[in-house]
């Protein structure tokens, strides 16, 4: 268990807590006992060298894993302020889905027209009503920062978008259900480096709204974007605290030398 | 070793290794010539035969026992009509199979079981499929020697062209698009629905179309189930003038199709009715291109929309 400094809890609530959480794929432990805290409306980052399990522990937060077989959970993601544990077998991985958006490694929007895209999420839901449903994609597309770019030509296909405009389609197709975590797996490494300053810039304003877990190998990156910074290694998780902190003053050696670029 | 000789050397060997490319070449040559001249010789020799038989009335009249005014007005209304069951059978059949075995099937022994059976089926004989057939449709399930016999038998044959068509086209969405579908909360019914169905047509149409050009050509299962060589009369129209408009009379009346038309006119004596199965069988190779030429229309229309 990673001590958290007492004063930060306080200043956030907590808006879903790891305890103990061990993953398997087949016979391979992929995660060793990790334990942290989520905070509300706060930007988490995960970072860690390649091979380190952080996307895979992202991906525990959606239950992605129940897609395929020979995937185990243990330990506990309880997802507050209800405090289930969204890992049990007895909760539907589509609930889980359905409350915890997630932003895909490379921009991946459906072969459809663009205000589809955008759609999709809510039609899932059964929601058929017109009205609604422009309402809702104005509103994803305006808080993706998309809307300006895109609202003359809504239903032209998604793929005409350029690589970054596609990457924030997929935010905005990922806000439209109102999600209590959005969740982010190094959302910039397919795009260059000014459609990587939007995409930053979108997550620093929408950390007002939802709850951002997000897995980078770019530090700069993690110092700029966020609140919270786990740092993970072979599966275990090393340190966990303020970002400020761990960047400045790490309390592991080990820390350290990956974010001063000495190993990793 | 002096520099020029090694140099002489290395040019001898080049020169050696050389002759082989050339020998392949022409070697390959041959071996493709050889096919498309066949075909190539086959349809010009047909169209030499048939083509001056292609007046209208040919394919607006009957069979006959004058070479002269026998038409094929029967056998392409049939084919046509054997066409358009198989095509209301295999298709919702063979994408409901490859759907399931793609996305919903576990990995395990008895699917792979499964996998390399439809593989086999593909390879079964034409004519086992028409004997199953005649004591499955005909006999037990009392169609008799009808267009649905013939149909489903058909659909039997390219079922699993249409099936492995669909898998492929399935296999080659990127596993990207489904997390996105499925991260959004998706059901599986919901992912296959919206997304795997629609993007994978393209290829699912390409299959049943080379699996239907392959079926208009059948002769043996349907000459197996029975079909008629003479008939001098159309099955009942599907559409009628009083309530309830539409009719599916059709499909229970008796039919013959190109193919065995052509048999049918082959297997006489006077060299006139050899000139009508040509004829015939030129109307039948520009069928099966002409729905070739479509698949590959079709895909690449389709194509154009979606790329990954």
């Amino acid at each position: 268990m990673v001590a958290v400094p007492s004063q930060l809890a306080a200043a956030a609530q907590a808006k879903a807590a790891v305890k103990d959480l061990n993953f398997y794929y087949g016979s391979f432990q992929a995660l060793k006992t990790l334990s942290m805290p989520v905070y509300e409306k706060q930007v988490t980052a995960l970072i860690g060298p390649s091979g380190c399990g952080k996307s895979t522990f992202l991906r525990c937060f959606n239950r992605m894993h129940d897609l395929y077989p020979g995937n185990r959970y243990e330990g506990e993601i309880r997802l507050y302020p209800d405090d289930v544990n969204i890992l049990a077998h007895a909760v539907d991985p589509i609930e889980v889905r359905m409350r915890i958006s997630m932003v895909f490694q490379k921009p991946n929007p459906f072969p459809k027209s663009i205000y589809e895209n955008v759609a999709y999420g809510l039609r899932v839901r059964g929601e058929g009503r017109r009205v609604t449903l422009n309402e809702k994609v104005e509103e994803a597309l305006r808080n993706a920062a998309l809307w300006d770019e895109v609202k003359d030509r809504l239903q032209e296909p998604a793929f005409n978008l350029s690589g970054g405009q596609q990457q924030r389609l997929c935010i905005a197709r990922a806000l439209a259900t109102d999600p209590e975590i959005l969740l982010f797996d190094e959302p910039t490494s397919a795009l260059d480096p000014i459609a990587t300053a939007s995409i930053e810039e979108l997550i620093h304003d929408l950390k007002n709204k939802v709850t951002i877990l997000i897995v980078t190998h770019n530090m700069q990156q993690a110092a700029r974007v966020s609140d919270y910074t786990a740092y993970m290694y072979l599966g275990e998780l090393i340190e966990y605290g303020v970002t400020d902190e761990i960047f400045i003053k790490p309390r592991k050696k080990q820390t350290e030398d990956y974010i001063t670029g000495r190993f990793g | 070793m002096p520099h020029a000789r090694r140099l002489e050397e290395i040019r001898r060997l080049i020169a050696a290794h050389k002759r082989w490319d050339a020998i392949f070449g022409v070697v390959g040559v041959l071996a493709l010539m050889l096919g498309v001249l066949t075909f190539a010789a086959l349809f010009i020799d047909m169209a030499l035969d048939g083509v001056p038989r292609l007046t209208g009335d040919f394919f607006t009249n009957f069979p006959s026992r004058r070479a002269g005014q026998a038409g094929i007005l029967s056998a392409w209304v049939g084919s046509t009509l054997v066409m358009l069951v198989t095509a209301f059978v295999a298709v919702p059949l063979g994408v409901a199979a490859g759907v399931y075995l793609e996305e919903y099937a576990a990995k395990h022994w008895v699917t792979d079981v499964i996998e390399i059976n439809i593989t086999n089926l593909a390879g079964v004989p034409s004519i086992v499929y028409g004997l199953l057939a005649l004591g499955l449709f005909v006999y037990q399930f009392g169609f008799g020697q009808s267009i649905l016999s013939a149909g489903l038998t058909l659909a039997l044959l390219i079922l699993p062209v249409v099936i492995v068509a669909t898998r492929e086209a399935i296999r080659s969405i990127p596993q990207g698009i489904r997390e996105g579908a499925y991260a959004l909360g998706a059901t599986q019914w919901q992912v296959c629905k919206d997304h795997i169905i629609p993007y994978s047509m393209p290829g699912i149409l390409t299959g049943v179309i080379i699996g239907m050009a392959r079926a208009i050509g059948e002769t043996a299962p349907i000459i197996t189930i029975g079909a008629l060589t003479f008939i001098a009369f159309l099955p009942p129209a599907p559409v009628q003038a009083e309530p309830p408009f539409v009719s599916f009379d059709w499909v229970m009346s008796p039919f013959t199709v190109m193919p065995i038309q052509m048999f049918n006119w082959t297997s006489r004596p006077e060299a006139a009715f050899h000139q009508n199965a040509a004829a015939a069988g030129f109307v039948l190779v520009l069928m099966t291109l002409g729905m070739n030429a479509i698949a590959i229309w079709l895909r690449y229309r389709l194509r154009k929309r979606i790329k990954w």
